[in-house]
């Protein structure tokens, strides 16, 4: 689904990333985690060319993302993604936020929209919210509405960019648990996340990433079993000691 | 001030009147158009295109560094000249119709840079989840960025046209009747300088100041929820 070949990328003489190689096939669900500043919400930017990136490809479903000719509006439409801070339209209520992309990029009609919208809504547990606007609901809430935000569009693969990170810690397992749903129907999935919890109950495979290098590319079990670099035995010392 | 004479104001009050009318469809025009050029200015300044940026960034730095009168004359003295050039026929323009292309363009310089801060105003990590969407550079903008710009700049640039509708009283350096105009062809005729300058003075206040009182009732009603 995902295939990532030797990917660099430069911020003019600084180096983030550097030769990155992974793939993510249907159906599997990729955890990447490792320290702050090692590229990995980089990584996840370039799989939908939020970021460019200099050396390297990247496809996703046998469509080229750095290609010349791929339409980026096209590719990003079938993508879904989940980002840190939300980011749903302040300016529109629950119900537009849902409708607006279908509306527009997929062409649906205005019902059809709606209808989908709210199916979803209910499916994260927040039908009740439909009319009301982003900065009426908690962080929680607004991440679960971004999720089915990004399923309205039917996307054929998901990325999460930290979707926990920017939670009070009680509005956390509210989000993983839509997460974890989505996982167990068979969505293809690659999460930039720390909840450690989270990827031993659905991940297929744990990237580890440190300084811009995919350092540690595993089974879930052979990651939190018996990880084969230094680096990333120290990570999981220091996150799994609470 | 004892023989300030009421009268005076009484029979001219349909000449004023429709000089008021000409002031506001001047203001409405400019600041329509002068917001929409505006826009398109504030898009180009902030491109990644160079040659638009800079186009961009000498249309409003020329217009904010030349009197307004001066643009005024300008435009009036000039405007015919290159329709000439244009056209080869001589038409005329007269000051009245001169003054709404004039205040548009002039506005549209100030318009810009409300718009600019507006859209900057905007996190990056909307665009961002539009282009995630799969919105295109134009949708992300209309859909998600200039709402949101024009939400939280609409104080500013209601405040502009506030300062538009006083200054389209400099058009009658150029003859033209606006409000102001036609109070100033009044006195030239009944040489009554006060009563027809305190007139104008105490209406421009009056209009202004409601204005200024609503833009501010606005801001808490239409301010996004965040």
């Amino acid at each position: 689904m995902i295939e990532i070949n030797n990917v660099s990328k430069w911020y003019d003489d600084f180096r983030v990333l550097t030769e990155c190689t992974t793939r993510v096939a249907a159906g599997e669900v990729v955890v990447v985690c490792g320290p702050s500043g090692s590229g990995k919400s980089t990584l996840i930017k370039c799989v939908n060319a939020l970021e460019p990136f200099n050396e390297g490809s990247i496809t996703v479903d046998g469509t080229s993302v750095g290609a010349r000719g791929t339409s980026l509006p096209k590719l990003r439409a079938r993508v879904g993604m989940v980002f840190q801070h939300f980011e749903l339209f302040p300016h529109m209520s629950i119900t537009d936020n849902l409708a607006i992309a279908q509306i527009k990029v997929l062409g649906r009609g205005r019902d059809e929209a709606r209808q989908k919208g709210l199916a979803l809504l209910d499916r994260v547990g927040l039908k009740a919210h439909a009319d009301k606007f982003p900065g009426q609901l908690s962080g929680g809430q607004q991440q679960r509405v971004a999720i089915a935000r990004a399923l309205a569009m039917d996307p054929i693969c998901m990325l999460f960019d930290e979707p926990t990170s920017a939670l009070d810690p009680e509005m956390i397992n509210e989000v993983l648990d839509v997460m974890v749903e989505l996982a167990q129907e068979g969505m293809t999935m690659m999460c930039v996340t720390h909840e450690m919890g989270f990827a031993r109950k659905v991940a297929s495979r744990v990237i580890f990433m440190d300084h811009g290098h995919i350092v540690e590319d595993d089974d879930k079990d052979a990651f939190f079993g018996n990880p084969h670099s230094e680096r990333a035995r120290q990570f999981l010392d220091k996150i799994l000691q609470h | 001030m004892g023989d300030f004479d009421f009268s005076v104001i009484a029979e001219n009050w349909a000449f004023l009147a429709e000089g008021l009318r000409y002031t506001v469809q001047v203001t409405l025009v400019a600041m329509t158009g002068g917001i929409v050029l505006g826009t398109a200015l504030a898009l180009m300044r902030l491109s990644s295109n160079r040659l638009l940026r800079r186009f961009a960034a000498a249309y409003i730095n020329i217009f904010r560094s030349v009197p307004l009168v001066q643009v005024i004359l300008a435009f009036y003295l000039i405007l015919p000249l290159v329709l000439r050039l244009v056209t080869g026929q001589m038409i005329p323009v007269g000051a009245d119709t001169s003054a709404y292309l004039t205040f548009m363009v002039f506005e549209a310089a100030y318009y810009a840079e409300i718009m600019r801060s507006g859209i900057q105003s905007v996190p990056r990590g909307q665009v961002g989840a539009g282009y995630a969407l799969g919105f295109t550079y134009a949708q992300s903008m209309r859909y998600v960025v200039l709402p949101q710009a024009f939400r939280n700049m609409l104080p500013v640039l209601l405040t502009q046209t506030i300062v538009l509708f006083q200054d389209v009283s400099l058009v009658y350096a150029i003859g033209a009747t606006d409000f102001f105009g036609a109070a100033d062809k009044i006195t030239q005729r009944d040489l009554r300088p006060v009563e027809m300058y305190t007139t104008v003075a105490v209406v421009y206040f009056l209009i202004c100041f409601a204005l200024s009182r609503l833009v501010k009732r606005l801001q808490t009603r239409i301010a996004i929820i965040r």
